[in-house]
C-alpha cells in the first residue's frame, strides 16, 4: 500500500508531530542555506502542477535536491493533458517512469485520492482544489512552534475565503488535533455553517474584530476569485470589512503574529503596512516550507528504492 | 403462445388486496385465474414459487436506457435485460437520448427497438420541450399517440415557471402526468454533492436540499392553479416529503417515487471521490434519508423507482467533479427496498409490491400492475431470504457503475414473467 501524504485529516497527532520534529532538523542555522544530505540518493520524484504555483513548486523542488533525490517537474500546460489524455492514464504514464513518489496538485478536490484508489506509487498532495493543502498546513505548524508557542489552547483566527481554501481546511485540521481554538472568519457567502462540524475546537464569526480580539495567530486567506462562481463582494467593500490593518493588530494579543500562505494581494486583504510589520512572518513561512516538505519526503521515500527493491 | 402454472407461490396483489398461498394459471399472456390447487393442462410449463412471493410484474418508471444515442453506455435491449434480472417486467425509459424524445418519430422508434429487442415492456416517456431546453413545447399530444405515456425534461428540468404551467395545461387535457426532476439549477449550479458538512469536509461544491424544494413548492403550486396530474422523480429531501404529504391532503393529484439508493444511503456513506456515489438528486443528509423512508411509510410517496443511469467506465473513471450523475440500479432494487423497509418492519412485502406495481401503474395510468383475471400476464417472483452478493461485472447492463458491487442481499428476484414467457430466471 502506498504511503504517501494526501491530507491532514487522516494522520494522528504523533504522524504530524514526527514531521514537524524533523523538519526542524532541516532549518538552516545561522543565516546559512538549506544543507545538503544524501538522504534520498537514487530515489527520483515528479512534481505534477496542474495548477499554476511558484512557491509550493519550488519548495518541493529545493526539498527534493536538498535531500539528494532527483526531481523532475512537470507543468500541465506543457502535458499531454491538453492533448486530452486523462488523468489515470497521464498518472499511469509517469508512473511507468518508476519514480519513487509523485508530488501533484489539481484543481479538483479529491484528484489525488481518486488516483491513489488506482497507483501503487505514493501520491503527496501539494493541494487539491478547495480540500487540502497538507504541506501549508504542517509549515503553519511550524513557524507557530518556532515563536516558542505551544498548540494547545492557542486562538487561532482564519480570515478570508474559507469556503474555497485548502489551507483552511488543513489547518483546521491541524490546528484541532493538537486543542488549538480556531476562528474561521469571512463574508457568509464564503463561511458556511457545516465548517463548525469538520473538527471539534471550531467557531464561526463574520465580523473581523471579534475574529481577531485576543487572537495569538492571525491567519489571513487569498481571495480566491478563480474559485468563484457568483458574484462576491466588490474589492473595496472586503478590504474594508475583511482586509487585516494595522489597527486590528491592537485586538490581538501582544506577541501575535500574522501569516499568510501567499501569494499575498497587498490592498485586498491584507494591507502593505501590516503584511511588512514586524508581526508579519510571511516569510518564515516560505522557508519553513522547505524544511516541512524535506521531512515529508523523507518519511514517504526514504527505504524505497528506484529499482523497485525496498530497504527497511 | 405458453402456458404457464406458477404453483404455490404466496401471491400478493395490491390492487384486488390477494394476499395468501395461491396459483397463477397463465394462458396466450394474460392472466386466466389465481386460486388454490389448479392443475396444469398436459404440455403447460409449470414453476414451482413453494416459499417465493409471486406478484404483478413490477414497474420501473424511471429509468435512462441510452438509445437512442448513447449505446455504448445501454441499449434498450441490455437495459431491458437488466430490468428483467431485477424483477421488473415494465420500464419507462426518459427522454434524455439524442436526439431528445421530443417528437413522435423518437418515441416510436423507441417503441419499435423495444418491441423487436427488449425483453420486457418499454412505455417511453417524452421530453416537456423541445430537446429539454425549457422554451418551448414538444410534440406532446403526438407523442402520447404514439405512446408515450408522461412528459418530463428529467435531468433538465423546466426552470421557466410559465412554460411549465402550459406544460401542465397541456398534459391534463391529455390525461397524461408531468413529471419533474426537481432542481432549481441557478441554486444546485456547480454542486457535486448535497451541501452540508460532508461536501464542506471534502471541498466539493453542494447542490443544497432548498434546490429540491424550491422546484417541489412551485410546482405543487402549479399543479393546483391547472389541475394536472404531478409527479415528483426521485424525491430526496425532507421539505419535499412534507409538501408532497400536504399536496395530497388537500387533494392534489401529486405523487412521488424514491430511488432505492435514496433509501439505502446519506452523504456520509460516499467512499470520498468516487463517482459511484455522485448522482442527481445527491445522497442527503441523514434526517432527509429518515424523512424518504417515513414517506413511504406514511403513503406521501407512491412508488419506488430506480433512476437507473449507465454511464461508461471512461466517463466514472475521472475527478469527481468532472464525471457525470448516475448509478445503476435495475438489479439491486429488490433486494435494497427489502433490506431498508421490509426486513426491519417498516413495512410489510403487500406495501413494497404496491410500491413496485400498482403505484406506478396508477401514476401513469398503466393497464397493469394486478393479477386480475384478463390482465397481461407479466409476473414478478422474488424471495424476500436467499442470500446473494451483487457482482457488477455479471451485470446485464453495459455499464458498471453501482456503489453497490459485493454488497451482500437477503432476498431478491427468482423469476420474470413477461407476457406469459419466463423472460429471466435465476
Amino acid at each position: 500500500m502506498a504511503q504517501g501524504l494526501l491530507g491532514i485529516e487522516a494522520l494522528s497527532r504523533e504522524e504530524i508531530q514526527a514531521i514537524l520534529d524533523r523538519a526542524k532538523d532541516f532549518q538552516p542555522r545561522d543565516g546559512q542555506s538549506f544543507r545538503k544530505y544524501d538522504l534520498l540518493r537514487d530515489r527520483m520524484v515528479v512534481n505534477l502542477f496542474f495548477e499554476t504555483s511558484t512557491r509550493t513548486r519550488t519548495s518541493f523542488e529545493i526539498a527534493a535536491k536538498r535531500l539528494g533525490a532527483d526531481s523532475v517537474s512537470i507543468t500541465a500546460s506543457a502535458s499531454s493533458v491538453t492533448k486530452g489524455e486523462s488523468l489515470v492514464d497521464t498518472l499511469n504514464t509517469l508512473a511507468a517512469m518508476r519514480p519513487n513518489a509523485i508530488i501533484m496538485r489539481h484543481a479538483a478536490s479529491g484528484a489525488p485520492h481518486f488516483l491513489q484508489r488506482h497507483l501503487e506509487i505514493p501520491i503527496i498532495n501539494a493541494g487539491d482544489g478547495t480540500h487540502e493543502h497538507p504541506t501549508q498546513a504542517l509549515l503553519d505548524a511550524r513557524t507557530i512552534l518556532d515563536r516558542g508557542a505551544k498548540l494547545e489552547g492557542l486562538r487561532v483566527a482564519i480570515i478570508g475565503d474559507i469556503a474555497h481554501s485548502r489551507v483552511a481546511r488543513s489547518n483546521v485540521y491541524l490546528l484541532s488535533k493538537f486543542g488549538a481554538n480556531v476562528v474561521l472568519c469571512g463574508p457568509a457567502s464564503l463561511l458556511p455553517e457545516a465548517l463548525k462540524q469538520i473538527a471539534p475546537g471550531v467557531t464561526l464569526t463574520t465580523n473581523m474584530d471579534e475574529a481577531i480580539r485576543d487572537a495569538d495567530v492571525i491567519m489571513m486567506l487569498r481571495v480566491q476569485l478563480e474559485r468563484q462562481h457568483e458574484p462576491g463582494f466588490s474589492a473595496s467593500e472586503y478590504f474594508q470589512f475583511y482586509g487585516l490593518r494595522l489597527e486590528h493588530l491592537k485586538l490581538a494579543h501582544p506577541d501575535a503574529i500574522v501569516m499568510h500562505p501567499g501569494p499575498i494581494n497587498r490592498g485586498r486583504e491584507i494591507s502593505s503596512e501590516a503584511a511588512d510589520s514586524q508581526r508579519s512572518v510571511i516569510l518564515n513561512q516560505v522557508e519553513n516550507g522547505i524544511a516541512v516538505r524535506m521531512a515529508v519526503l523523507e518519511r514517504v521515500m526514504a527505504g524505497k528504492k528506484t529499482d523497485g527493491a525496498t530497504t527497511h | 403462445m405458453a402456458r404457464l402454472l406458477i404453483k404455490n407461490g404466496r401471491v400478493i396483489d395490491a390492487a384486488s388486496r390477494h394476499d395468501g398461498v395461491a396459483d397463477v394459471w397463465i394462458e396466450d399472456g394474460v392472466i386466466k385465474g389465481v386460486g388454490a390447487n389448479l392443475t396444469a393442462p398436459a404440455g403447460a410449463d409449470v414453476f414451482d414459487a413453494t416459499g417465493l412471493i409471486v406478484a404483478p410484474g413490477f414497474i420501473d418508471m424511471h429509468v435512462h436506457l441510452r438509445e437512442p444515442g448513447f449505446e455504448h453506455a445501454e441499449t434498450i435491449e441490455s437495459g431491458s435485460r437488466a430490468a428483467a434480472a431485477g424483477g421488473f417486467t415494465s420500464v419507462c425509459p426518459m427522454p434524455n437520448t439524442k436526439p431528445v424524445n421530443d417528437n413522435a418519430t423518437v418515441t416510436s422508434y423507441m417503441i419499435e427497438k423495444a418491441r423487436r429487442h427488449a425483453v420486457v415492456n418499454v412505455f417511453p416517456i417524452g421530453a416537456i420541450t423541445k430537446g429539454s431546453a425549457g422554451e418551448e413545447l414538444a410534440a406532446i399530444g403526438s407523442m402520447k399517440q404514439a405512446g408515450a405515456v408522461a412528459i418530463s425534461d428529467d435531468g433538465r428540468p423546466v426552470m421557466n415557471a410559465r412554460v411549465m404551467r402550459r406544460a401542465m395545461e397541456f398534459a391534463r387535457s391529455l390525461g397524461i402526468p408531468v413529471i419533474n426532476h426537481c432542481e432549481d439549477l441557478h441554486l444546485s449550479a456547480g454542486g457535486d454533492m448535497h451541501e452540508g458538512a460532508e461536501s464542506v469536509r471534502l471541498g466539493l461544491r453542494g447542490i443544497p436540499g432548498c434546490s429540491e424544494d424550491v422546484m417541489v413548492a412551485r410546482d405543487i403550486l402549479l399543479a393546483e392553479v391547472t389541475g394536472a396530474r404531478y409527479h415528483v422523480a426521485h424525491i430526496s429531501s425532507r421539505h419535499s416529503v412534507e409538501m408532497v404529504q400536504f399536496a395530497k391532503s388537500k387533494g392534489l393529484a401529486v405523487t412521488a417515487e424514491a430511488t432505492p439508493h435514496h433509501l439505502a444511503l446519506a452523504d456520509r456513506d460516499m467512499k470520498p471521490y468516487d463517482s459511484n456515489y455522485k448522482m442527481k438528486p445527491p445522497l442527503r443528509g441523514c434526517s432527509d434519508v429518515t424523512a424518504v423512508l417515513e414517506g413511504i411509510v406514511n403513503g406521501a410517496i407512491d412508488a419506488i423507482a430506480t433512476d437507473h443511469a449507465p454511464h461508461p467506465g471512461s466517463e466514472k473513471m475521472q475527478e469527481f467533479e468532472s464525471c457525470p450523475f448516475g448509478i445503476l440500479g435495475l438489479e439491486t432494487a429488490i433486494g435494497i427496498t427489502l433490506e431498508q423497509l421490509v426486513h426491519p418492519g417498516k413495512i410489510g412485502v403487500a406495501r413494497m409490491v404496491e410500491l413496485f406495481t400498482i403505484g406506478p401503474a396508477r401514476i401513469l395510468g398503466l393497464d397493469r400492475g394486478t393479477l386480475a383475471q384478463g390482465a397481461p400476464a407479466d409476473v414478478t417472483v422474488f424471495s424476500t431470504e436467499r442470500e446473494w452478493t451483487y457482482d457488477v461485472n455479471k451485470s446485464f447492463s453495459k455499464s458498471r457503475n453501482s456503489p453497490f458491487d459485493g454488497k451482500m442481499f437477503k432476498g431478491g428476484p427468482v423469476a420474470t414473467v413477461v407476457a406469459g414467457e419466463v423472460v429471466w430466471k435465476i
